[in-house]
C-alpha cells in the first residue's frame, strides 16, 4: 500500500481505535485523536518532501504540458465492468489541500479538547469526516471522488445535528440537502462525461485527453461548476453556510469552512475548467459576475451581523467568492490566486472558528454587542483574532494578500474569451471589497476586544490554555509563513496549474 | 556594477534585516520575559539601523559623484512571482531620495525610541509599544528602499497597520479605538486607488515589457521610469472618459499617496490619530509615514512629469490642503491637533512643490525633498516638545498650560527653535526649504500657488506662535501648569539633538545631489526677493500672535473669536468634513446598503430556499393523501390511468 493510501487510511484507523476505546475514558480518546492527527501531520510533511523530490525535475517541462502529471500513483481496478478504479495520485494542488486539511484537523482536535458530551462518537465521526476529505483530494477517478465526498458529508450531518447549538436540526438538514443538491448536479455532469467520452472510464487523466463536443460542454460546464459551486458558497447557493456554521460545533466549523468549502474551488478548477475548456470560455464571464456578487455581498452582509459565527460565515462567503472568481478568470494568475486563496482562507477561517469557540466557551455568548474589552482579559485570543482579521483584509505579510493580489491581477488581466471591459469592470468592483472588509473586520473585532471591559464578569475569565495556544499558534504561524514566504506554496502549485491554462489555450 | 561598493552597500539587506529581526526578537521572545529589556533592545536595534544607514549614505555620497547619482539596486531576491515579467523582488533601491529618507527615518526613529524610554516609563504595554515601533521602523525602511511598486505597496500597508496598532495603543479608551479604526479605513479607501493604479500600471507595464523584450519586470521602478517605457506608456492614449491611461493610473496611485499624506478630502484621519502616544505622533504622524505619499509621487516623478496632468492634480490638491489645514489650525485648542493640522499644511507644501515641478523647471522636485527633510526634524521636535509639556501638565489643552517658560527651560528653548524653524525665520531650517518651495512655484509660473504658499507661510507663523505663547508665556492657568517641571534627561537629549538639526539642516546642500534631470537651470541659493517676502509673512504672523496671545490672557482671543462669529465656528468645527463622512458611512452605507443586503439574504435568498423546502413538503403531503389504503380508490386510479394511457398512445399513432 502506498503513501497516499496511508494518508487516507490513517484518520480512519484512528477513528476505529477510538470506536474500540471505552466511552468513559474521554481523555484517552482525545489523546488517541491527537496522536493520530499529529502523526498525520508528520506523514503529510514526509509526503510533501517525497512529492517535491519527485516533481521538482519536471517543473520546467510542465510549463508547456497539456496533461497534468501525477505522482505517487496507486491504481487498482474496482468495478472493472464499469471502468471504475481505485485511483489515487497527487499533484501540487492536491498537495496544498492535503497540507491544509492536515493542519486544520490537527488544530481542530486541539480546539475540541473541551468536548465532553459523547466525546467518543464526536471524535470518531470527526475523523471519519476527514477521511472523506483526504480521499476527495487524492482521488483522480471521478466515481471514487464522489464516494469520498459523500463520506465527508454524512458525518457532518450527524456532527451538527447532535453536537450543534441553536436550531441545529434545521441547519444540519438544510446544509445536507443543499450539498446533496450540488452532488446531484455533479452526478449528472459526471455521467455525461462518462458517456460522451465513450471511453468507459471515470479516470480523470484519460478524460482529459478527450475533446468534448462544444454542445455538450455548453451545458455540462455550468452543471458541474454550479454543483461544486454550491459547496464553494457560490451566490445564490450559499445560504446553507451561515446557518450551518452557526450551528456547528467548533471543530466541524473549522473543517467545514476551512476545508470542505475548498472542495468547491478545487473541483471547479480540476474537473470543470480542466475537462471542459470550451464550456469554461463560454461561461467564464458569467461566473465572474456571479462571484463578484459573492465577494461584495458577503462583505456587506457581514457588516451588520451580530452573531460572531454569522459574521465569519458571511466573511467566508466573500472570501470563497475570491476562489471562484480566480477560477473564472481563466488565466494563470487567477487560478493560482484561487488555490492560494483556498489555502489562505482555509487556515484563516479555521483560526476564526477555533477562536470563536474559545471565546464562546468563556463568555457563553457569541453576540458581538454583548462583548467588549475582552482584549484586556484574554490578550492571546485577541492577538490571534486580530492576526486572522488582518489576514482576511489582505494585509501584506500574511497569506491573504498573496492570494488576493493574484486574484485581482488575474481578473484585471482577463482572458481572450470574454469582454475585456466587462472583466475589468468586474475586477474593479470586486476590489471595493478591500475597503468593506476592513470596515467589518475592524468594527467587529473592535467591538469584541477593544474598549473598556463591559461586563464585570469578564474580569474573571482566563486567557488561552496550553492546548488552545498550540492550536491557534500553529494556525497563526501558517498564515505568517505563507505571507512572508509565498514562494513555498507558489512553487508547489504553479506547475500543476499550467496544464489547465495550456489546455484552455490549445 | 563597474564601481566597487563599500561594505554597507554590499550588505544593504541589513538595513531591512536589523529592524525586522529585532521586531521578531522583541515581540516574540523578549517581551514576555521583560518589558524593560524589550524597550532597550528595540532602541538599540534602531540605533544600529541608523548607524548602518549613515554608512550607506556616506558610501553613496562618495560613490555618487563618480557615477552621476545613478540609481541602482545592490540587493534583491525574488519574493513573489505572479507570472513571467511580473515578479516582485524584495530589495533595496539606492538613489539620492531613498538615501535621504533612510537618514531621516532612522534618525527620527532612533531619537523617538530613546525619548519613548522616558515618556512611556511605567506604562502598561511598554514592551508592546516598542514591538510596534520596531515593526513600523522596519516597514518604513522597506517602503523607502522599495525597488518596485509592489514592495512599496506591501510596506505601505504595513506602516498603515503599525500606525493602526499604535494609534489604538490605549485600546481600552473608546476614542483611541475609534481613531485607529478611522485611520485604517480612510487610508484603506485611498489604498484602493493605489491598488487600481498598480493593476493598470502592471497590465500595461507587462505589455510594454513584452514589447521591449529582455527579462525586465513590469513593477520595477527602474523599468517604469525608463524613458523608452514611459514613452510607450504615454502613447497608449485614452482609457475611460477620454482620460489617458497613464494619467488615470497615476491619479489613482496618487489617491493612495493622498490618503497616507492626508490630503484633502482624505485628511480626516490624521487629526484623530493624535489619540496615540505623543512620540508615535512625532515619528509616524509627522516625520515619516505621512510623507510616504510625497515620497511616492517623487519616486514616480518621471512618470508624473510625462503625464503632466496628473502632476497638476497633485499641485492643486496640495496647495488647497496647505491653506485649508492652516486655517483650521488657528482655531484648535488641543496642542497636538494644532500640530496635526500644521503637518497637513506642510505636507500640502511638499505636494504642491512637486506639482509645480516639470521637466523644464525641476526645482520643485528638489524643494519638495528639501522641505520633507527639514520638516521631519522640526516637526518631530515640535511633537516631542509637546509631549514633554503634556507629560508635565497632564493636559493637551493650550489654555490649561501657560508660563512654562521658566519651569521647563530646555523644552521651552527647543520648542521656540522649532517654532521659528517652521515659521521660516532665518537661519532656521524651515527658512531655506520654504524659500526654495516658493521659488519653485514662482519660477515655474504658478502664481496662484505661489500666492497661496506665501499666505500659508504667514498663517503658519501665526498659529505656531499662538500655541507657543499660550503654552510658555504669561502665568500658569491651572494647577497642573503651576506644578509642571522639566522632563527627565532621556527625553531632553532627543529634543536637543533635533533642535540642533532644526538649525543646521537648512545649510545642507541638498540641491547638489537631489535633483531631477540634468539639473541645469535649477537656481541654487537664496532668492532675495522671495526670502524677503517669506520672512515678512513670517514676522507678520508672529507679531500678530504676540499681540493677541503674548500676554498669556484669553480675553483678546475670545473677543476675536466673537468678532468672526459664524465663520469662526465653521472653521473650529473643521468645516464639518467629519460630520459629512459620518453621515455618508453610517447613515447611507450601513443603513441603505449593508442592512438591506443582510435582510435580502435572509428574507429573499434564504426565504427562497425555505420556500422550496415547504413546496416539497406540501407536494409530499398531497401525494401522501392519495395513499388511502382503500382498494376501491386504488382500483379506480388504476383504471383511470390505464384508460388515459391508451388514449395517449392512440393519440400518438
Amino acid at each position: 500500500m502506498g503513501l497516499l493510501s496511508w494518508l487516507i487510511l490513517l484518520p480512519f484507523l484512528t477513528a476505529l481505535a477510538i470506536v474500540f476505546t471505552p466511552g468513559t475514558r474521554k481523555s484517552l480518546i482525545k489523546w488517541i485523536a491527537l496522536a493520530g492527527t499529529g502523526t498525520h501531520l508528520l506523514l503529510t510533511a514526509f509526503t510533501t518532501w517525497r512529492y517535491w523530490t519527485l516533481a521538482a525535475p519536471d517543473m520546467a517541462e510542465m510549463r508547456t504540458a497539456r496533461v497534468m502529471k501525477l505522482y505517487l500513483v496507486e491504481r487498482l481496478p474496482w468495478f472493472d465492468s464499469l471502468g471504475i478504479q481505485y485511483f489515487l495520485g497527487i499533484d501540487g494542488i492536491s498537495m496544498a489541500m492535503v497540507i491544509l486539511t492536515s493542519i486544520i484537523i490537527f488544530t481542530g482536535v486541539l480546539a475540541s479538547w473541551k468536548v465532553e458530551e459523547r466525546a467518543k462518537e464526536f471524535f470518531a465521526l470527526l475523523l471519519l469526516l476527514v477521511t472523506g476529505v483526504f480521499g476527495v483530494f487524492l482521488s483522480f477517478d471521478l466515481f471514487l471522488f464522489l464516494m469520498f465526498y459523500e463520506v465527508a458529508v454524512l458525518p457532518m450531518y450527524l456532527l451538527i445535528g447532535v453536537w450543534g447549538t441553536g436550531p441545529k436540526e434545521y441547519s444540519a438538514m438544510k446544509l445536507t440537502l443543499m450539498l446533496l443538491l450540488g452532488s446531484a448536479l455533479l452526478i449528472v455532469g459526471f455521467l455525461g462525461l462518462y458517456s460522451v467520452s465513450g471511453l468507459q472510464t471515470f479516470d480523470l487523466t484519460r478524460l482529459a485527453e478527450v475533446s468534448f463536443p462544444a454542445g455538450f460542454q455548453k451545458w455540462a460546464f455550468p452543471a458541474i461548476f454550479i454543483g461544486f459551486g454550491v459547496l464553494g458558497a457560490l451566490y445564490p447557493f450559499h445560504t446553507w453556510s451561515p446557518d450551518g456554521h452557526a450551528s456547528a460545533p467548533t471543530a466541524v466549523s473549522m473543517l467545514h469552512a476551512g476545508v470542505l468549502m475548498k472542495l468547491g474551488g478545487y473541483g471547479a478548477l480540476r474537473v470543470a475548467v480542466y475537462l471542459l475548456p470550451e464550456g469554461a470560455k463560454d461561461w467564464g464571464l458569467f461566473f465572474m459576475a456571479l462571484t463578484t456578487i459573492n465577494i461584495l455581498y458577503g462583505a456587506f452582509g457581514a457588516i451588520t451581523q451580530k452573531d460572531l459565527k454569522y459574521f465569519t460565515a458571511y466573511s467566508s462567503v466573500s472570501h470563497c467568492g475570491f476562489v471562484l472568481f480566480g477560477v473564472a478568470a481563466l488565466n494563470l494568475m487567477g487560478m493560482k490566486g484561487a488555490v492560494l486563496q483556498m489555502f489562505s482562507h482555509g487556515v484563516m477561517t479555521g483560526l476564526f472558528f477555533a477562536l470563536i469557540g474559545m471565546v464562546y466557551g468563556r463568555t457563553h455568548t457569541r453576540m458581538i454587542p454583548e462583548m467588549g474589552g475582552l482584549g484586556k482579559v484574554m490578550p492571546w485570543l485577541a492577538v490571534c483574532f486580530y492576526v486572522g482579521g488582518l489576514a482576511s483584509l489582505g494585509l501584506p505579510g500574511l497569506s491573504g494578500f498573496v492570494a488576493e493580489s493574484h486574484v485581482f491581477l488575474g481578473g484585471f488581466f482577463g482572458n481572450p474569451w470574454g469582454s475585456m471591459v466587462a472583466m475589468r469592470t468586474l475586477t474593479v468592483v470586486a476590489t471595493l471589497s478591500v475597503v468593506v472588509t476592513a470596515v467589518y473586520v475592524l468594527r467587529g473585532l473592535g467591538r469584541v476586544f477593544m474598549g473598556p471591559v463591559t461586563d464585570p464578569h469578564f474580569h474573571e475569565l482566563k486567557d488561552a490554555t496550553l492546548t488552545e495556544r498550540i492550536s491557534t499558534g500553529v494556525l497563526v504561524a501558517t498564515l505568517a509563513a505563507v505571507g512572508l514566504m509565498p514562494w513555498l506554496l507558489i512553487d508547489l502549485i504553479e506547475a500543476s496549474i499550467m496544464p489547465i491554462v495550456n489546455r484552455l489555450h490549445s | 556594477m563597474e564601481y566597487e561598493l563599500g561594505f554597507a552597500l554590499r550588505n544593504a539587506w541589513l538595513i531591512l534585516a536589523i529592524p525586522f529581526l529585532s521586531f521578531l526578537l522583541v515581540g516574540l521572545l523578549v517581551r514576555p520575559l521583560s518589558e524593560k529589556a524589550a524597550g532597550i533592545i528595540a532602541t538599540l536595534a534602531v540605533f544600529a539601523s541608523a548607524a548602518f544607514a549613515y554608512a550607506m549614505a556616506a558610501e553613496f555620497l562618495t560613490l555618487g559623484a563618480a557615477t552621476g547619482w545613478k540609481t541602482f539596486v545592490p540587493w534583491s531576491f525574488e519574493w513573489l512571482r505572479f507570472q513571467e515579467r511580473m515578479a516582485v523582488h524584495i530589495g533595496v533601491l539606492v538613489d539620492p531620495i531613498s538615501i535621504l529618507l533612510l537618514v531621516v527615518v532612522t534618525t527620527v526613529s532612533s531619537l523617538v525610541h530613546l525619548y519613548s524610554l522616558g515618556y512611556m516609563h511605567g506604562e502598561a504595554g511598554f514592551g508592546r509599544y516598542f514591538t510596534f515601533l520596531n515593526l513600523f521602523t522596519f516597514s518604513m525602511l522597506g517602503l523607502v528602499t522599495a525597488p518596485n511598486l509592489l514592495q512599496m505597496f506591501v510596506c505601505w500597508e504595513l506602516v498603515g497597520a503599525s500606525s493602526f496598532c499604535l494609534i489604538g495603543f490605549y485600546f481600552d479608551r473608546p476614542s483611541a479605538v475609534a481613531a485607529s479604526k478611522k485611520a485604517f479605513i480612510v487610508t484603506r479607501f485611498a489604498d484602493l486607488g493605489f491598488l487600481l493604479g498598480i493593476l493598470i500600471l502592471g497590465y500595461f507595464g507587462y505589455q510594454v515589457a513584452g514589447e521591449v523584450g529582455g527579462t525586465r519586470q513590469a513593477f520595477d521602478f527602474l523599468f517604469l521610469t525608463d524613458p523608452v517605457v514611459m514613452g510607450k506608456l504615454n502613447a497608449i492614449g485614452a482609457g475611460i472618459l477620454g482620460i489617458p491611461v497613464l494619467t488615470l493610473a497615476l491619479c489613482l496611485v496618487y489617491m493612495g499617496g493622498a490618503g497616507k499624506s492626508a490630503m484633502f478630502p482624505l485628511h480626516v484621519w490624521l487629526p484623530d490619530a493624535m489619540e496615540g502616544p505623543t512620540p508615535v505622533s512625532a515619528l509616524i504622524h509627522a516625520a515619516t509615514m505621512v510623507v510616504a505619499g510625497v515620497y511616492l509621487v517623487a519616486r514616480l516623478f518621471p512618470l508624473f512629469a510625462t503625464s503632466g496632468d496628473a502632476l497638476l492634480v497633485v499641485g492643486y490638491i496640495g496647495a488647497f490642503t496647505a491653506l485649508f489645514a492652516a486655517v483650521i489650525a488657528c482655531t484648535q485648542d488641543d496642542i497636538k491637533r494644532v500640530l496635526a493640522y500644521s503637518t497637513l499644511s506642510q505636507l500640502g507644501y511638499m505636494m504642491f512643490a512637486l506639482g509645480v515641478a516639470s521637466v523644464e523647471h525641476p526645482l520643485g522636485y528638489t524643494a519638495s525633498m528639501f522641505h520633507l527633510f527639514t520638516h521631519a526634524f522640526f516637526k518631530a521636535l515640535l511633537f516631542l516638545g509637546a509631549g514633554s509639556v503634556i507629560h508635565a501638565v497632564h493636559s493637551n489643552e493650550i489654555w490649561r498650560m501657560g508660563g512654562l517658560r521658566r519651569k521647563m527651560p530646555v523644552t521651552h528653548l527647543t520648542f521656540a527653535i522649532a517654532t521659528l524653524a517652521i515659521a521660516g525665520i532665518w537661519p532656521f531650517a524651515g527658512f531655506f526649504s520654504k524659500d526654495e518651495v516658493l521659488a519653485a512655484a514662482l519660477g515655474s509660473g504658478h502664481y496662484g500657488i505661489f500666492g497661496i504658499g506665501l499666505l500659508v507661510a504667514g498663517i503658519t507663523a501665526f498659529y505656531m506662535s499662538r500655541i507657543y505663547f499660550a503654552a510658555f508665556w504669561g502665568g500658569a492657568r491651572t494647577e497642573g501648569a503651576s506644578h509642571a517641571h522639566e522632563s527627565p534627561v532621556i527625553m531632553l537629549i532627543p529634543l536637543v539633538v533635533l533642535a540642533v538639526l532644526s538649525v543646521v539642516a537648512g545649510f545642507f546642500p541638498i540641491g547638489e545631489f537631489v535633483r531631477f534631470g540634468a539639473g541645469h537651470g535649477a537656481p541654487h541659493g537664496i532668492n532675495p526677493a522671495i526670502a524677503a517676502a517669506g520672512t515678512f509673512a513670517g514676522v507678520l504672523g508672529i507679531g500678530l500672535a504676540w499681540a493677541i496671545y503674548g500676554s498669556g490672557g484669553t480675553a483678546r482671543a475670545e473677543a476675536l473669536a466673537r468678532a468672526f462669529g459664524g465663520a469662526y465656528t465653521v472653521v473650529r468645527r473643521k468645516f464639518y468634513v467629519d460630520e459629512l463622512y459620518l453621515f455618508v458611512t453610517h447613515k447611507i452605507i450601513v443603513r441603505f446598503v449593508a442592512a438591506p443586503i443582510a435582510w435580502f439574504d435572509r428574507a429573499i435568498v434564504d426565504g427562497g430556499v425555505n420556500l422550496s423546502a415547504k413546496g416539497g413538503r406540501l407536494f409530499g403531503f398531497a401525494l401522501g393523501s392519495l395513499q388511502t389504503g382503500q382498494v376501491q380508490a386504488y382500483g379506480s386510479w388504476f383504471a383511470g390511468g390505464a384508460v388515459l394511457l391508451v388514449l395517449v398512445l392512440w393519440g400518438l399513432q
